[in-house]
């Protein structure tokens, strides 16, 4: 029988194309991380990635593990819903080490103005006050006392 | 040997069969149990955010607080959760006046700049949706950004090439490229502190409880009493992204 009439193109077509396949085959295999698509189309590593940031806010429970004396004072008060850090930053570093970094007392007039400064969109039942008539230059913290803001 | 048709085929369904099994079995060897390690386990929670409209005072404590918790850029147009200040001309409800000053991280003004009194006003929080259908992660050409079992939507920062499909692809605008990295960049729901047990630094220092984190897997979670006595509403719904940032007393003028 006649063999096919320049069977040879074919033939090195058909090699370069399994050459191609074998490089584009080995070259994945070595470039695409091990856990690519092991939970969906994408590095299941990258979730660890993400998870290995460090905290910079310490969250309440490890506030109160220590201060037992603001917790009690607390208690009661209008601000007891308020997380410590709410107002004195993020302290990740004091809770992990108290003796290592000390925080500083927040600065109270602009902190308080944050909330209770006057402000069209606030619900008419929110404490609100007009900053510039309500204290003159007293600062907020002089009548009120941040843990436990109610004047007796 | 006569091989009959049913017999090869039975065979050939059987070896099938078997070496999918087994190349399922290979795979799952070769990746290692990646949540074996630690306590959290992803497919036991879901995570959403509830956020209660007529409780925001915008008082930016979020907006400071996912700053200094995410190290995200200074510069006053980065904002992974931001807020923003409606107010709704009784005359004209479908065209509401929206301002938002550095994203309100410093707070709002007391008044609008041109002064007018009618009409309501209200503060919308918002924040990546985390949507389980999410535009963003299906426009991704590499795989860089994806949601994952427990319904948090992440960006892998060593493979994002910094395209910016996705921050088109977002309907909410949550996304931006973070000059840094030139990288995708956008909100976490803090998931370096979920995973931890501690709630998001945003919720963590709402000062009136307006946002609050939700675990909709656990039915032990507070929300669900929540969420049974209160009306809620997405951002978008008739997108079909399946955003989870879930707003109480959400205005119908908010976009």
């Amino acid at each position: 029988m006649k063999s096919f009439r320049d069977a040879a193109h074919l033939i090195r077509l058909a090699v370069l194309f399994a050459a191609g396949l074998l490089v584009f085959s080995v070259a994945r295999a070595a470039l695409v991380p091990k856990d690519f698509g092991t939970l969906g189309h994408y590095r299941a590593g990258a979730i660890d990635d993400v998870r290995a940031k460090p905290i910079a806010y310490a969250g309440q429970k490890a506030c109160a593990e220590c201060h037992l004396d603001v917790v009690d004072l607390r208690a009661q008060a209008r601000h007891k819903g308020i997380a410590c850090e709410s107002c004195h930053g993020p302290l990740a570093t004091h809770a992990a080490d108290p003796g290592q970094m000390t925080p500083a007392r927040p600065e109270a007039r602009p902190l308080c103005v944050h909330c209770h400064a006057a402000n069209t969109g606030k619900s008419t039942r929110y404490p609100i006050v007009d900053v510039t008539d309500h204290a003159g230059d007293d600062t907020c913290i002089t009548c009120h006392k941040p843990h436990n803001p109610k004047l007796s | 040997m006569d091989t009959s048709r049913r017999d090869f085929l039975m065979l050939g369904t059987k070896m099938f069969v078997m070496t999918s099994a087994a190349a399922a079995a290979f795979e799952h060897v070769l990746a290692g149990a990646p949540e074996a390690a630690s306590a959290y386990h992803a497919a036991g929670h879901w995570w959403a955010m509830v956020i209660d409209i007529e409780k925001c005072i915008g008082s930016g404590h979020c907006v400071r607080a996912c700053k200094l918790e995410n190290h995200v850029v200074d510069e006053p147009f980065y904002f992974r959760t931001w807020v923003e200040r409606y107010h709704v001309d009784p005359l004209d409800m479908d065209h509401p006046a929206v301002d938002s000053p550095d994203g309100g991280i410093d707070g709002f003004p007391e008044t609008y700049p041109d002064g007018r009194t009618t009409g309501k006003t209200f503060f919308v929080p918002k924040m990546c949706n985390h949507c389980a259908d999410s535009p963003c992660t299906q426009v991704c050409p590499v795989g860089a950004t994806f949601r994952t079992n427990d319904g948090v939507v992440l960006i892998d920062k060593d493979y994002c090439l910094g395209c910016r499909y996705c921050v088109q692809a977002c309907p909410y605008g949550c996304r931006y490229i973070d000059p840094r990295t030139r990288t995708a960049d956008k909100c976490t729901l803090c998931y370096h502190r979920l995973t931890k047990g501690l709630q998001p630094a945003c919720c963590e220092t709402c000062p009136t409880g307006a946002r609050q984190i939700a675990d909709l897997k656990n039915p032990d979670d507070p929300i669900h009493a929540f969420l049974r006595s209160h009306q809620i509403q997405v951002l978008k719904p008739q997108m079909a992204t399946g955003a989870k940032v879930y707003y109480s007393g959400l205005d119908g003028s908010v976009r």
